[in-house]
């Protein structure tokens, strides 16, 4: 057989096309995101979540949570508004206190898997809660409806709010001045980035999550010049490195989180290179 | 109508107060200037009008209806970052969003208004270029561009003509000018250029190290000015 023919004998496989479905709305998600967490400096707190949601996927493994997304998604979103309404007026500085948690929470999650689960492998369910597994593959439908509504969601809120979106990143002190609740939008943002991101732990476990949001994001503002072209690139990007990384992880059973994250270093360094050469020619 | 009293009011940063007990009132239609030396608070003033800080004492009102909605602001510090992809229309665009509640996209009517400012400013030709590659001035130009598609009933600019040429200068003051006398929008305008506070200005505050001035730029020129043989 060869590489195509063996293609087509995957893809016929209705948890195959599942995964792929799944695996494009959460790459699009977190790619649109991406943007305005790189430019707000949000990066360490995309970060700082992804562990806390690993905290919450032990929790849920302890206490035998057949969908975890149930327990993650609200605990991410509470630590996101919580970590942004302390905001600059906190003691701790912002960095150090997300470090804390994040180490924290990594720490927490892997001695209540290791104390407390009763699996026989805790080797390997950390290893698939950090870097993602062929879990992605084993999806049931229940959760790929989950999945999808909470993707589409997304797509839909930062679609209404796109104009308020940029403007909060770009400046958000005259937001402010001229009468809109900057606050606000920053909250909503990082309530959508903790549920991209309790989504996005699925396809490359919470270690690689941030990669999956930040890459496209830095990529393409390496090119583009303008917000809107910066995010349509940022989402092209991901969403092709998620469908390649994917087929390539299928065919020759590398782990998906690692391989999907891999083409996007790789598609980042291109951009690295080509952003360079454009700019020295102008 | 009165559209802003400040009553009794301080400002400081921790605890450190840099202007103590500030009284004045800024009617509909005024062009306000506040001047002073570097570091006397201008600045934080006008921030603390607009509500990006909180006053140590005293209270500020919005009054003659008012609304923050129809504010315009140019910030003096643009602590924008260096590599944010912004085109200059996004920009620009973006003065509209006070104006637009919950709809998710600009009318025609915003993005002709957005149209319109980027050339009474001159850099109509800019429209797609981005952001962080123009000059200190060009920048300058597009965030006014900016705060001219905000303002509806009043005006925040903060030292306006800091980095533009001496033309765009001279354009710059008759702009907020005709805004002012024909389109009625009340302006508080931060300066150095005391001159110019005294010729354009319908009222001026002075915030001095020690003493502030609030009065008419008539009664300014005449008192103030001359005492300190500043102009
Ligand atoms: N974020 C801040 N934290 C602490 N102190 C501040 C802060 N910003 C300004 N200050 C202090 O408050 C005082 C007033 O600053 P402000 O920027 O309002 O001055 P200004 O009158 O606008 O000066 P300039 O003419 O240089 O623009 C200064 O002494 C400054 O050191
Ligand atoms: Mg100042």
């Amino acid at each position: 057989m060869n590489i195509f023919e063996k293609l087509a004998y995957y893809l016929q496989f209705p948890f195959v096309q599942y995964a792929l479905i799944v695996g494009v709305l959460t790459a699009l998600c977190a790619a649109l995101l991406g943007v305005p967490l790189v430019l707000k400096r949000y990066s360490f707190i995309g970060d700082g979540l992804s562990h806390v949601a690993f905290g919450g996927m032990a929790i849920a493994a302890v206490i035998n949570l057949t969908d975890n997304l149930y327990l993650i998604m609200p605990l991410t979103v509470v630590v996101a508004v919580f970590l942004l309404s302390r905001g600059s007026r906190a003691k701790i500085k912002g960095d150090a206190a997300i470090a804390m948690l994040s180490v924290g929470a990594l720490a927490f999650g892997y001695f209540l898997m290791n104390t407390f689960t009763v699996s026989s492998n805790i080797a390997g369910d950390v290893c698939t809660s950090l870097f993602g597994s062929t879990s992605i593959l084993t999806l049931t439908t229940g959760d790929i409806i989950l999945c999808s509504i909470m993707a589409v969601l997304v797509i839909a809120v930062y679609i209404v709010f796109y104009n308020k979106i940029f403007a909060v990143t770009f400046d958000a002190d005259f937001m402010q001045a001229t009468g809109m609740r900057s606050k606000a939008y920053e909250v909503l943002i990082a309530v959508v980035i903790a549920v991209v991101i309790s989504l996005a732990m699925r396809l490359v476990g919470s270690l690689l999550t941030s990669a999956l949001i930040v890459f496209p994001a830095l990529s393409a503002m390496r090119i583009f010049k303008s917000f809107r072209s910066a995010v349509i690139c940022s989402a092209a990007i991901s969403v092709f490195c998620a469908v390649f990384g994917m087929l390539v992880s299928i065919l020759w059973g590398t782990p998906v989180g690692a391989t999907i994250v891999m083409t996007d270093i790789a598609v980042f360094a291109l951009f690295y290179v080509g952003g360079m050469t454009i700019r020295r020619r102008v | 109508m009165t559209q802003l009293t400040v009553d009794g009011v301080s400002l400081g940063y921790d605890g450190n107060t840099i202007v103590r007990d500030l009284t004045f009132g800024v009617n509909n239609g005024d062009y306000l200037c506040i001047v002073g030396e570097n570091g006397t608070g201008k600045s934080t003033l006008l921030k603390t009008l607009l509500g990006l800080h909180k006053q140590t004492a005293g209270t500020i009102g919005l009054g003659g209806g008012s609304k923050r909605a129809g504010f315009g602001y140019l910030p003096q510090q643009k602590d924008i970052q260096k590599d944010f992809p912004a085109s200059v229309n996004e920009i620009v665009l973006s003065g509209c969003l006070s104006g637009c509640g919950l709809r998710p996209f600009y009318t025609k009517k915003e993005k002709a208004l957005a149209a319109e400012n980027l050339d009474k400013l001159g850099i109509a030709g800019l429209a797609d270029r981005c952001y962080r590659e123009l000059s200190g001035g060009q920048q300058q130009r597009v965030l006014l561009a900016r705060a001219l598609c905000a303002a509806k009933t009043m005006i925040f600019l903060d030292e306006p003509v800091a980095g533009l040429d001496p033309q765009a200068t001279k354009e710059m003051y008759d702009t907020i000018f005709a805004l002012n006398h024909d389109g009625g929008m009340t302006v508080v305008m931060v300066s150095h250029d005391i001159s110019a506070a005294v010729e354009y200005a319908s009222h001026i505050l002075h915030i001095g190290k020690t003493s502030c001035f609030f009065g008419s730029s008539a009664e300014y020129a005449r008192d103030f000015v001359r005492r300190e043989g500043a102009l």
